[in-house]
């Protein structure tokens, strides 16, 4: 089985890497773009049978800094 | 006075550090990461600066679960004696033994220079050597510093005067302009500038020495 689990910043915390991102969208000519937001994406095989708090767990422990950052975890 | 400075791949600041500490007068040894134990007799334990585990997840997140991170978190929990370098700092944080983060600098770019600091307290081992208010020049290099915590915890740091060093001229966007905190127990220290970079007259500047010299003098007298 697997877990995907997606860390962005929280709202609020600026993100400079995403603020630069949507400056290259506006100098290729997408004027449209107000607002990007960059994260990340882990993907986990797991052995069968784990339960989604253990993945929380991790989320807490390692895969996330809770201070600045909020994940979403999909079970699969 | 014994000092471990604690040895990561990607570690780049180590042999520096513990040149500084020795010059200061400290015996060092250097602690490997995959050790379980520190040195008996260990009064301070440096964090050096570098790039940790390729930086890899967010700078520090690795090495703070790394098995030599629990004997160091064992050895703050006893009060022992903490400092944390550039990406030292980084893990400090991850560990949670410092409050706050390192971001990704606020102009992106990595910012290489010496940069002017304002010591804000002398009452620590690490900045008595100083005095408050007093500017010092250290070197910076980081792509990472700039130092975010919520606006509760900047307030409390500030208030309870654990912001050891502020920029003159904020270089990575950190909140209030801080360069470096203390713990509660003021035991640890954290800061993103480079004092080990400046303890040689060959380096430019010798502000760094005072720190080196007061924290070693503080825990040989202990």
């Amino acid at each position: 089985m697997k877990a995907r689990v997606t860390v962005m910043l929280k709202d609020g915390v600026l993100d400079p890497q995403g603020e630069a991102v949507r400056h290259a969208l506006g100098a290729l000519g997408f004027s449209g773009v107000t607002g990007v937001r960059q994260g990340k994406v882990i993907e986990l095989d797991l052995a069968p049978g784990t339960e989604r708090d253990e993945v929380e767990r991790m989320c807490e422990a390692l895969l996330a800094n809770t201070v600045i950052e909020r994940y979403e975890i999909e079970m699969g | 006075m014994r000092a471990a400075v604690l040895v990561f791949p990607g570690s780049n600041c180590d042999r520096d550090l513990a040149v500084a500490l020795r010059a200061a007068g400290a015996r060092v040894d250097m602690v490997w990461h995959k050790d379980t134990a520190l040195p008996e007799g260990t009064d301070l334990v440096a964090v050096p600066g570098g790039f940790s585990y390729g930086d890899y997840l967010r700078c520090g997140a690795i090495a703070a679960q790394s098995p030599i991170c629990r004997a160091v978190a064992a050895h703050a929990e006893r009060g022992g004696h903490v400092l944390g370098i550039c990406n030292g700092f980084q893990v400090l944080t991850e560990m949670r033994l410092l409050p706050g983060v390192l971001m990704r600098n606020a102009g992106i770019t990595f910012v290489c220079r010496t940069e002017r600091l304002i010591v804000r307290t002398a009452e620590s081992d690490f900045t008595a050597g100083y005095s408050e208010g007093q500017e010092v020049v250290f070197p910076i290099a980081h792509h990472d510093g700039n130092y975010t915590a919520s606006e509760d915890e900047l307030d409390r740091l500030e208030g309870e005067g654990r912001v050891a060093f502020t920029y003159a001229e904020n270089p990575n966007g950190s909140a209030r302009d801080i360069a470096g905190v203390l713990s509660e127990n003021r035991r640890v220290l954290g800061l993103m500038p480079h004092p080990e970079r400046a303890v040689d007259p060959a380096h430019g500047g010798t502000d760094g020495q005072a720190l080196f010299r007061s924290l070693v003098g503080a825990l040989a007298a202990a």
